[in-house]
């Protein structure tokens, strides 16, 4: 089965925020944890809301973010979304360390000038 | 201070003896962050940690961004650049690792090593959360349940209106249309010890007297000519709370006896039965007519007033309460944007003199409805003239005529100053016509009788109209 999630972004890293990026890594992955897909969308501004627009409507199965409102992480995962958030890190060595089952709430994972590995 | 920050100073006094600078922070109550020239966290104090939700050990080494997780670290950082001329200071919000999100408010300062170079930066943070509490408290601070006023005569209002309110007494209240007589009465319930009971209301205004009768007492199967079921009156809807008798001054005759009689005995008899149920039930009446006029003109009963007169609270028209329009201006500015999603910042100089010579002669009422209509109109930045109904305008104008040119275009009889005043610079005419009642209604001092005169139309048009107009309720 084709999992897919969603990343928002800032820049190359993992958003620090769901709610103020405006950019989105949308993943899809094999069973095997094989990335057969991956496109970056680009949000007209940045709003919560959108967002999980988005994230309905592109059927991710999987948000992975830095810091998220209660409301709308209450929401997410009352629509069935897991949410793994806090995680700091670029979000490609984010997307591979879920890929590998090795990512949680809380992570801070490799790195960029700025930010320190775990 | 790039790389590793020396964790002691020298104090100037004491050279000799060095100060362990970060446990001095760790004792300040306010959050404060150290960076480095990268805005890579260097230390940050007890006190942040507990904003954020981080501890300093996690913290060490991290970007700013991701450990304060403010609206300014991601959209504007004063930081950017790596280097601040001066101190800033901005409120902003955060998102912390409970997924609150805390207004905080930010100062940012450089520092500056030996050398004078540029090292980092330190930053307080302060929670405001309790600060935005406290403000919304003081925002209700005047206000009674959902009357609003901070005039000496409101003040003198709230001030008894609790002693009032735990009495189980019946209350009077009086005041002209729209001054907020019915919020009063439900106040009034809700503050009592009936507030878990229920608050029944009835216009004794609305209804021929039958069914007027019929509607408070109720009736028995029979009793009259189609009524084929048993009914429970409003009394007995209301038993254990608080039944609200708007427009008492209209009630009949016959049923002030009636009123009167269950104020003394406490036993409502349903038309038709013969037998009565003690109804433990509070009667709060409200009027805008002048009851002791009614009285000396044997329209209201002497002894049903002065029952009811035991306790009165009288509600002072709009235009007596000093400082309120501009209270209630800004409430109802607040209220509207809010509820409309509209970004209205407040009033233009020339609006707010409008608004603020404007003598209300529909009281609260009316002035609510202006700031609704002109928030809906102005949509966003500020209340302009042009945003306003345009009979206020108009009639700023025709309070200030200026020589014979105003002398001879103002008609000289009563009943057609109201048609040219109101009607003239309408935005719509439901609004025109509502107000062309009001301004008949305030000329006839309240008669509808009068009212339904100078405007040309019969009572029951003008009562049909009143109902439709919302107008009958205070």
């Amino acid at each position: 089965m084709i999992r897919k999630v969603l990343i928002p972004l800032s820049e190359e890293e993992v958003a620090p925020r769901f709610d103020l990026a405006a950019e989105v890594l949308l993943a899809e992955l094999e069973e095997d944890g094989r990335i057969v897909q991956e496109k970056v969308l680009i949000l007209p501004e940045p709003s919560a809301e959108r967002l999980c627009h988005m994230v309905m409507t592109e059927r991710a199965h999987t948000v992975i973010c830095g810091g998220i409102e209660e409301e709308v992480f209450d929401y997410l995962t009352w629509k069935g979304i897991a949410v793994i958030d806090d995680v700091i890190g670029l979000a490609s060595v984010v997307l591979r360390r879920w890929a590998d089952g090795r990512l949680k709430s809380g992570d801070r994972v490799a790195t960029n000038s700025s930010t320190k590995p775990n | 201070m790039s790389g590793k920050s020396p964790k002691t100073v020298k104090a100037q006094s004491a050279p000799n003896n060095a100060i362990d600078f970060y446990r001095l922070l760790n004792e300040v109550p306010l959050g404060v962050l150290i960076l480095d020239r990268r805005r890579r966290v260097l230390f940050c104090n007890h006190a942040l940690e507990a904003i954020v939700g981080i501890t300093a050990a996690v913290a060490q080494g991290l970007a700013c961004r991701h450990v304060m997780r403010s609206r300014a670290c991601l959209t504007e950082c004063p930081a950017a650049k790596g280097y601040l001329s001066e101190n800033v200071c901005f409120e902003t919000d955060l998102i912390n690792r409970d997924r609150k999100r805390i207004p905080v408010r930010c100062t940012l300062a450089p520092i500056f090593d030996a050398e004078n170079r540029p090292a980092g930066f330190i930053e307080t943070v302060e929670d405001l959360r309790p600060l935005k509490e406290h403000g919304e408290k003081v925002s209700q601070a005047y206000r009674f349940g959902n009357v609003v006023g901070q005039s000496r005569q409101m003040e003198k209002l709230f001030r008894i209106v609790p002693v009032i309110a735990q009495s189980d007494a019946s209350v009077l209240i009086t005041g002209e249309t729209g001054t907020g007589k019915d919020m009063l009465a439900e106040t009034l319930h809700h503050e009592s010890e009936r507030a878990k009971g229920p608050f029944v209301k009835i216009n004794c205004g609305a209804l021929p007297e039958t069914l007027l009768e019929s509607e408070l007492f109720g009736h028995v199967k029979g009793a009259f000519t189609g009524a084929g079921e048993n009914k429970q009156g409003r009394f007995y809807l209301a038993h254990n709370g608080t039944l609200y008798l708007t427009e008492i001054g209209d009630l009949p005759l016959t049923l002030q006896v009636k009123l009167l009689t269950f104020l003394d005995d406490k036993i409502v008899f349903p038309l038709g039965a013969t037998k009565g149920f003690a109804a433990d039930v509070r009667v709060v009446a409200a009027t805008h007519r002048d009851l002791e006029r009614m009285v000396r003109d044997g329209r209201f009963r002497q002894d049903l007033f002065f029952r009811l007169n035991v306790l009165r609270l009288h509600i002072p028209p709009l235009r007596e309460r000093e400082g309120d329009v501009r209270l209630l201006l800004d409430h109802y500015l607040n209220f509207f944007a809010r509820k409309t999603h509209r970004s209205v910042a407040g009033f233009a100089p020339r609006a707010l003199s409008i608004l603020l010579d404007y003598d209300y002669p529909g009281n609260v009422r009316e002035l609510r409805n202006i700031i609704e209509y002109a928030v809906n109109v102005a949509r966003e930045g500020k209340i302009l003239p042009k945003h306003l109904p345009a009979y206020l305008s108009e009639a700023r104008e025709s309070i200030r005529p200026s020589g014979a040119a105003a002398e001879a275009v103002l008609p000289p009889p009563a009943e057609l100053e109201v048609d040219v005043v109101s009607v003239a610079g309408e935005g719509s005419w439901p609004m025109a016509e509502r107000r062309l009642i009001l301004e008949a209604l305030v000329k006839a001092k309240g008669s509808r009788q009068q009212a339904a005169l100078r405007l040309g139309w019969a009572r029951s048009t003008l009562w049909r109209k009143m109902k439709h107009y919302g107008m009958d309720q205070s």
